[in-house]
């Protein structure tokens, strides 16, 4: 666990990801209420919170489901306000689901093909002519499926397997694979530990440190259970009734008042 | 009381319903006219109707389910038990139906039903006085009851080859006016003269027919394991290349058939190829993208007008009068248009809804072109006459047979290589988890446009076929029905593989213009075997290996019997513990 070089305060310098004064509103509540955000480039960082704080409203916004009724999101620097899912994707950002959400009946290796749709550039008619550059870019992605599912610990059987038909564990990691196929900078995981046993819990917790230093990757995950963040994060933040509470190292965070109050409530924490 | 009993009991009541419906609803006496097997060499003037083929059948099965292998208790489950069962069950089913002619005749149901006077008594009755011929009934629904039962009492694969041999036997009694042609045309007139006789088939040849079959069966099952063997030793290469054999034996076959068939069946072949194109196209919208599209007859008749309207002299207003072939790809054009004008406001609607803005569309369709509004360029009920064949192919179904087939092949290839591309797979991921796809970086608004507009294309070519090959188009032809048979032949058939739609085709469209005889219960039978599809076999014919498993979710324990041993292995699913 490496402490970062600015404890509290957001770190200003080279934030692959920038959330400012995000606020959605759904016609009464406020879901997100200026929210300041950032992700620094090849850092894993936590978003934490009691159970309907915003997290996951927060995520959707940054993946395109939903837009923020005022304030800005740049990744890289340009806004991705207003872009469909499936242009964030093509600009660097993957993601996963709290809920599994796989291509239950296509093969293992399909469900990951598809995560490359992206990064492929095959006109729709140039299968029905076989060109060979189609050939040659389908071979490609197999090849490329083939090497990500090795990564996330997916080899056997991937071309027959059903997705929907591989254990628990293993669907968490092809949703993984399914998400790195498209070449992401930044990876959001929305509680990639949800529902699974310590064992493996430890070995998700293992894999994302290792996609992190093997991919380059720049990390961002969703838990609403502290314990499994504090391991694998460097910087963690907070959020509460949909306002950001509190930041900082796992152990700031841990030890803050006011985050074990919004997880304990009022006492807990001098208690 | 034994279950086995009840079940007997149940079930007979049942076959006696059903028969009675069959009387009731005229199958059984309008079908009398026709004979389908003569045993003149056994018994004088004696034969078997058609009109007593579907009792028969329902008895057989009634027979066969009240026998049922279900009840697994063995003291309720003798074999004796099981045969007692199946005959109590024939022979209530014969007293009921024995019965009719009496209530009939006393003019209970008489006179709301007009089926059940007078003939359906003699029929029912065996043409002989009503104790003799009650008895008589009796004695055969018990006998089929039995035979219903012995099918479950037998091995499994002594029934396969009993009930093969029924079948073929059936159906080759039942197309004898077709049979009978093709065997003529093909100069097997000996043949013919064998089997056939005054229009039935002829006894001898049943029981021959019914042999062959049953060793076929018996031998083919058997031999599975060796066939296995052969394939591991002959390796990959030796079954490609048979694939491309078999499939070029099957392509020579196509082109020479409507010499074979004759002009009768050719003509059946281009409806059926018409509605192979239609099936196609709608495939890739339903069964690709997961658009429930009802409204599909709407590109069918873009296309049939657009090439009426531009190659026919009679169009009202505007008549440049240009060949079919020219006329193609303005077809495609304006439908691919039209199915982007279509898709674009319903990419947010999601099933159910989907279908029911699609359906309005469809009728939108065939309310335009019958309307006062559009009449003076479309002919309004008059519809559209006079439109020349597609030269150089003429109306003749010989001939017009030739460019609808290769358009199917065209189809078909066009959807099988979208299907193993990037765009199949963006389909497949889109229909079973759109908001995965999207968030997976498919433009999902994209895909849909191209699945409406790639599908709008082949339905509208199937159009301008119609058109081409009816020459006079109304808009009377282009009602929801097609819509409907269209969807119906790719249930059937079996959603989201090419096969399918092709098998769903012929046994939808195909099968009922050979069975003239039931042309007035077309829709009764339609019914009643897409109800027994839903419960049976709800992937359809020919099933995507996909669709299957989506539809047999948490059956998968249950055997695969009826399925070749060589598919059936592949569906089952396995454990694969992958822990590193």
């Amino acid at each position: 666990m490496t402490a970062s070089p600015t404890a509290t305060e957001q770190p200003a310098d080279d934030a692959i990801l920038r959330a400012d004064k995000v606020t959605i509103r759904f016609g009464g509540l406020v879901a997100n209420r200026d929210v300041d955000f950032a992700v620094p480039r090849g850092r894993i960082v936590s978003l934490i919170g009691p159970n309907g704080a915003g997290k996951t409203t927060f995520f959707n916004q940054l993946t395109g489901l939903l837009s923020p009724t005022s304030g800005a999101i740049a990744f890289e620097g340009e806004s991705i306000v207003g872009l469909t899912p499936h242009e964030i994707v093509e600009r660097g950002i993957g993601r996963t689901f709290q809920n599994i959400r796989l291509f239950g009946t296509m093969t293992v290796l399909a469900n990951v093909m598809v995560g490359r749709h992206v990064r492929m550039n095959a006109p729709w008619w140039g299968s029905l002519l076989r060109l060979p550059a189609v050939r040659t870019e389908e071979a490609a992605t197999r090849q490329r499926a083939r090497e990500l599912l090795d990564l996330v610990g997916l080899r056997r059987r991937v071309e027959e397997q059903w997705a929907k038909n591989l254990p628990y564990g293993d669907q968490r990691r092809l949703e993984i694979a399914r998400a790195l196929a498209s070449d992401p900078k930044l990876l959001l995981l929305d509680e990639p530990t949800a529902g699974m046993n310590p064992l493996e819990t430890a070995q998700m917790t293992r894999l994302i440190g290792q996609l992190r230093d093997e991919l380059n990757l720049s990390i961002l995950l969703i838990e609403h259970d502290m314990k499994v963040v504090m391991g694998v994060s460097e910087h963690i933040t907070v959020l509460d009734h949909g306002e950001k509470i509190a930041y900082g190292t796992p152990e700031e965070v841990r030890s803050n008042p006011t985050v074990i109050e919004a997880y304990l409530g009022k006492g807990a924490a001098s208690a | 009381m034994p279950t086995l009993i009840r079940r007997g009991l149940f079930f007979g009541l049942v076959g006696g319903l059903a028969g009675i419906h069959l009387g009731l609803v005229g199958m059984i006496d309008s079908f009398q006219e026709r004979e389908l097997l003569d045993m003149s060499v056994v018994l004088e003037n004696g034969g078997v109707a058609l009109g007593w083929l579907l009792p028969a059948l329902a008895i057989l099965l009634v027979g066969n389910r009240a026998a049922a292998r279900r009840v697994a208790d063995a003291d309720e489950a003798s074999t004796g038990l099981r045969l007692a069962a199946g005959a109590l069950a024939g022979t209530l089913a014969g007293l009921l139906l024995a019965g009719l002619p009496l209530v009939s005749d006393a003019g209970l149901i008489g006179s709301m039903f007009v089926n059940a006077r007078g003939k359906l008594a003699e029929i029912l009755w065996l043409d002989l006085d009503p104790v003799m011929g009650s008895v008589m009934l009796v004695a055969v629904g018990a006998l089929l009851g039995l035979a219903g039962a012995t099918l479950v009492v037998l091995p499994r694969m002594a029934a396969r080859a009993v009930i093969f041999a029924g079948l073929v036997v059936v159906l080759v009694a039942l197309l004898e006016p077709f049979l009978s042609a093709i065997l003529r045309n093909i100069g097997l007139d000996f043949v013919e003269d064998l089997i056939y006789a005054r229009g039935a088939l002829q006894l001898p040849a049943a029981v021959v027919l019914a042999a062959l079959t049953a060793l076929a069966t018996y031998t083919w099952r058997s031999e599975g394991p060796a066939r296995t063997r052969v394939a591991a030793v002959t390796g990959g290469k030796r079954a490609v290349m048979v694939r491309w054999v078999l499939l070029g034996l099957a392509m020579a076959l196509l082109l020479i058939l409507p010499g074979i068939v004759g002009r009768r069946l050719s003509d059946v072949l281009t409806q059926v190829g018409i509605f192979v194109l239609l099936g196609l196209g709608l495939n890739i919208v339903i069964g690709f993208a997961g658009l429930l599209d009802l409204g599909y007859v709407a590109f069918y008749a873009v296309g049939a007008y657009t090439v009426g309207v531009l190659t026919s002299p009679g169009s009202p207003a505007f008549a440049p009068q240009i060949p079919f072939w020219a006329s193609l790809p303005f077809v495609i054009i304006l439908a691919v248009t039209i199915g982007l004008m279509i898709g674009a406001p319903v990419l947010r609607l999601r099933g159910d809804y989907l279908a029911i803005v699609t359906l309005g569309f469809g009728e939108i369709a065939r309310i335009l072109v019958g309307s006062a509004w559009l009449q003076p360029y479309l002919g309004g009920a008059q519809g559209i006459t006079a439109i020349p064949p597609a030269a150089p192919f003429s109306r003749d179904p010989e001939s017009i047979y030739y460019p609808i087939l290769a358009f199917c092949v065209i189809a078909a290839l066009t959807a099988i290589s979208l299907a193993n591309s990037r765009v199949g797979r963006a389909w497949n991921a889109m229909r079973e988890d759109e908001g995965a796809a999207e968030a997976s970086g498919i433009n999902t608004i994209k895909y849909k446009l191209l699945a409406f507009a790639i599908g709008a294309a082949f339905g509208c070519i199937a159009g301008a076929f119609f058109s081409a090959k009816i020459g006079t188009i109304f808009p009377g032809s282009f009602n929801l029905i097609i819509s409907i048979n269209t969807l119906a032949l790719i249930i059937l058939g079996g959603m989201g593989n090419i096969a399918g739609v092709i098998v769903g085709a012929l046994v939808l469209v195909g099968l009922p213009e050979l069975l003239r005889e039931f042309e007035a219960y077309r829709l009764l039978i339609y019914g009643a075997v897409l109800v027994a599809m839903m419960l049976l076999r709800p992937e359809g014919l020919l099933p995507s290996r996909q669709r299957q498993a989506e539809l047999h979710e948490g059956l998968e324990e249950e055997e695969g019997e009826g399925q070749d041993p060589g598919t059936s292995t592949t569906l089952r699913p396995r454990e694969a513990g992958i822990t590193p």
